[in-house]
């Protein structure tokens, strides 16, 4: 049953493949890092190169895999040194991470959120070994229906995050919704929002949004320090290098659990490692969050979501390999990789190509190894960007995103919001807003609305679809518990201990 | 700034396979030639531009490799004003365009410009749209499901992966046009891509999904879906031979998805001629029916004036359905 996979390990150690392997996974590594590149373009901007270099499939697929699962790594980087996310998956990854580097915990940090990546990884390709036809038929059971359950349970899950400003925060998710909602209406493609400025048709681009709302506000608010002359608060100590093993076992539960809620999460065609990193983050909240220090620099906080987003990642797969359909952008385009190459993914894979859905599965064990190995000693190299002052690198960054995003848009317009976005971001950090509800709000609420009204196009109008499902239906209660419960508990508690 | 290195090392290797081909290459011109995409990197678009780019550096046809650059925004409207209003006299500029950017040009999307604006190059491919329902579905030909339709079109749900008024829409529109049912009371889901939508066909919470035929190939090996019809003018051949047309049943919907380019409304006769010169040259090349058919596209070859008029009458086409079905006034 398992030949393909061994035929597989087979074809990905050859010196070629593994090469390939490394230097994808390095290559990806730095995609994820800076942000405005991402997964989806790194592997765009490299699949002519590998299909004009005459690579066989099997080789081009692995490189484009382990770019893939290396930019998974490389997002939380920034996220933790910067507290600007290097990707979608990595948003979650800065509200724990960046107060760890403010301690002085960058290397551990970095170095926990790599073995957290790569057990989530290797979960969800354990995961993806062992179920994955399985796994395909739970997924087309998801229609528009259970994702609007699933959207209503994430943000519901999100009411953990209210904490201080309960108000604040759930403006900030109904802004970023507002946000989300430039663009061509995707049932009617009746403009909203865009002023008759056809840059503004697409919506506003995730890299426009997340340099503008967290690095120019960040720049912005250094300038006014800088007049000030009082906020000089000099460069985070650089401490300790390596993330204990004591540290690591602490997190074990919690890389367990984010592993599988991200893998599961990843399977479901049109989910991805962002809506997989805040639902893990806030369960974990919940589950082990005792003493309120989620938020303030919790290794726990931080290993949830890295867990997720790259078990996510491998869960993508899923859809892609057995169904031929793709579960994430990054996918989309892999399967047009594949569509060069005269293959076509699906069940008929696994018998006609072994060679190919063997070899990309192995990769896939390889390339985390190759990752693992790879991050875990230079998170003291990394981390050492820490000392390159802060009015340095952050400029840097958004120079960096500047050049990123004019070159994929060839034009002005995309600067110019982002710059928009950049003092939009600085009024909310001065009126006490958290900037991860407002991108969370951006990111879900137009996966919510695109899904209600298909569901509620399905049905003609008629709400009752909407919980028809078991599996929407189930979604529903849970949502209404995490809501009810917290405020519920205490109260029945407290009845019964005054009654005895 | 490792980033550049890696960028520099990307333009260097590619520069170098540029050059390996363009060696011993009698015909070469020293243009450099570019390509822009209308989208971000790696959508249908980017395969268009991609495919010129690969065929006429493969058939030598061109020494440098062509400049491939993309310009997203208003589903194309972007990159059309660029053309129009500022490089619209470039001689070695194409723009990848597709049937879909006919139907926003008809619903007037592009802002001023219209169809006749630019001059449409030629197609060097096409697509066909298709009729899809599950394989556990009732219907076991176009027939079945248009009786059905016609009595209960509140049961049946349309999906694809366009909004309502593009071109995956048109497909279904036309399709219940044919069944003499309005569109408007045609039940349509738009889904994000096509992936998305036969996810959800797959699911059963669509009935109907009207893709493309390309899309299906791995589909119809794993006898999950049944196609009802290839909306083709001919039967197509391989994998599809046993689909037939929706003509072949009595319904007259056709829906090809052609791929291919335009240049700025000031480009010179002389420069546009050899551009449609240098692409059915190209289109009639052995290497590029390869290129071609790795993409899944079947031959299409329409080039110069005939193209230009194919365009424009296809865009007063989809102009009266749309005014018939008050997307447009």
């Amino acid at each position: 049953m398992f030949d393909f996979l061994i035929h597989g390990f087979d074809v990905a150690l050859s010196p070629l493949n593994l090469g390939l392997a490394f230097l994808g996974a390095l290559l990806g590594t730095l995609f994820g890092a800076l942000p405005g590149i991402g997964p989806i373009n790194g592997i765009a901007i490299l699949m002519p190169l590998a299909y004009t270099l005459g690579l066989p499939a099997e080789s081009a697929l692995i490189l484009l895999a382990a770019i893939y699962t290396g930019a998974e790594y490389g997002g939380r980087m920034s996220s933790i040194l910067l507290n600007v996310p290097g990707d979608a998956g990595a948003v979650m990854t800065t509200l724990d991470g960046h107060p760890l580097a403010k301690k002085g915990l960058a290397g551990p940090a970095l170095g926990l959120s790599a073995v957290s990546s790569f057990v989530g990884a290797t979960i969800a390709i354990i995961g993806l070994t062992l179920f994955a036809p399985l796994l395909a038929e739970v997924a087309v059971m998801f229609g528009p229906a259970e994702f609007f359950a699933l959207m209503v349970f994430a943000f519901a899950s999100m009411s953990v995050m209210m904490g201080k400003d309960p108000v604040k925060t759930a403006i900030g998710a109904v802004l970023g919704v507002l946000i989300g909602t430039v663009g061509v209406d995707s049932s009617t493609g009746v403009l909203r929002y865009t002023f008759g400025l056809p840059e503004l048709y697409d919506g506003i681009d995730f890299v426009v949004m997340i340099i503008g709302l967290f690095a120019i506000s960040e720049i912005l608010l250094m300038l006014e320090h800088a007049n000030r002359k009082d906020g000089n608060e000099g460069l985070p100590p650089l401490g300790r290098v390596f993330v204990s093993l004591k540290e690591v076992m602490a997190c074990k539960w919690t890389m367990g659990r984010s592993g599988l809620i991200g893998f599961i999460i990843g399977i479901l065609p049109g989910t991805g490692a962002s809506v997989a990193g805040a639902v893990s983050y806030t369960t974990e909240k919940r589950l082990s969050d005792k003493n309120n220090t989620f938020g303030t620099g919790d290794m726990r906080g931080l290993a949830a979501p890295e867990a997720a987003n790259n078990a996510s990642a491998a869960g993508s797969f899923v859809p892609m390999l057995t169904l031929g359909i793709p579960g994430s952008g990054t996918t989309a385009v892999l399967l047009g990789a594949l569509m060069l190459y005269n293959i076509t993914p699906g069940p008929m894979m696994f018998s006609e190509r072994p060679e190919v859905a063997g070899g990309l599965i192995a990769s896939l064990y390889i390339g985390n190894l190759v990752l693992l190995a790879l991050n875990l000693p230079l998170a003291g190299v990394f981390a050492r960007v820490l000392t390159i002052p802060r009015w340095v690198l952050v400029p840097g960054i958004a120079i960096l995103a500047f050049v990123g995003v004019y070159q994929l848009h060839s034009n002005l317009a995309a600067i110019y919001l982002m710059l928009i976005i950049g003092v939009f971001g600085y009024l909310l950090r001065k009126l006490g807003f958290s900037l991860a509800p407002v991108i969370l709000g951006y990111v879900l609420g137009g996966l919510m609305e695109q899904n209600l009204r298909r569901a509620l196009s399905i049905s003609g109008g008629d709400l009752g679809i909407l919980w028809q499902s078991g599996i929407s239906l189930g979604l529903w209660i849970a949502a209404v518990a995490l809501l009810v419960l917290p405020w519920l508990l205490p109260k029945l508690w407290q009845a019964r201990t005054s009654k005895a | 700034m490792k980033i550049n290195k890696g960028l520099s090392t990307y333009a260097g290797m590619l520069a170098l396979a540029g050059g390996l081909l363009a060696a011993g290459n009698v015909q070469a011109q020293s243009e450099a030639t570019e390509c822009i995409a209308p989208a971000k990197p790696g959508g249908g678009y980017d395969l268009t531009c991609r495919l010129a780019a690969n065929g006429l550096e493969k058939t030598g046809m061109i020494d440098k490799p062509m400049a491939v650059s993309y310009m997203p925004g208003g589903i194309g409207a972007v990159a059309y004003n660029h053309v129009n209003g500022v490089r619209d006299s470039d001689p070695n500029l194409i723009v990848a365009a597709s049937t879909g950017a006919a139907v926003n040009l008809a619903l007037g999307k592009f802002g001023q410009y219209d169809a006749d604006d630019v001059r449409w190059l030629g197609a060097l491919g096409v697509d066909y749209g298709a009729i899809v329902v599950n394989a556990d579905a009732p219907w076991q030909s176009l027939d079945e499901l248009m009786e059905d339709l016609k009595a209960n079109p509140g049961d049946i749900a349309f999906g694809a992966g366009g909004t309502v008024g593009s071109q995956d829409w048109m497909k279904a529109a036309l399709t219940a046009k044919a069944a003499d049912l309005s569109p408007r009371k045609l039940k349509y889901v738009s889904f994000e891509g096509g992936g998305e939508a036969l996810a959800a066909l797959l699911g059963d919470h669509i009935q109907v999904f009207t893709g493309d035929l390309s899309e299906l190939k791995s589909q119809l090996e794993s006898g999950k879906i049944r196609v009802l019809a290839a909306l083709s003018e001919e039967r197509m051949g391989g994998p599809y031979a046993d689909i037939p047309t929706a003509a072949e049943q009595g319904y007259d919907v056709q829906w090809p998805i052609w791929r291919g380019y335009y240049m700025g409304p000031n480009v010179s006769d002389e420069a546009y001629q050899k551009w449609v010169e240098r692409m059915s040259q190209l289109a009639r090349s052995k290497e590029f029916a390869e290129l071609r058919e790795a993409r899944g596209l079947f031959p299409m070859s329409r080039f110069g004036y005939e193209f230009n008029d194919y365009v424009l009458e296809q865009v007063d086409q989809f102009e009266s359905l749309a005014k018939e079905v008050g997307l447009k006034q």
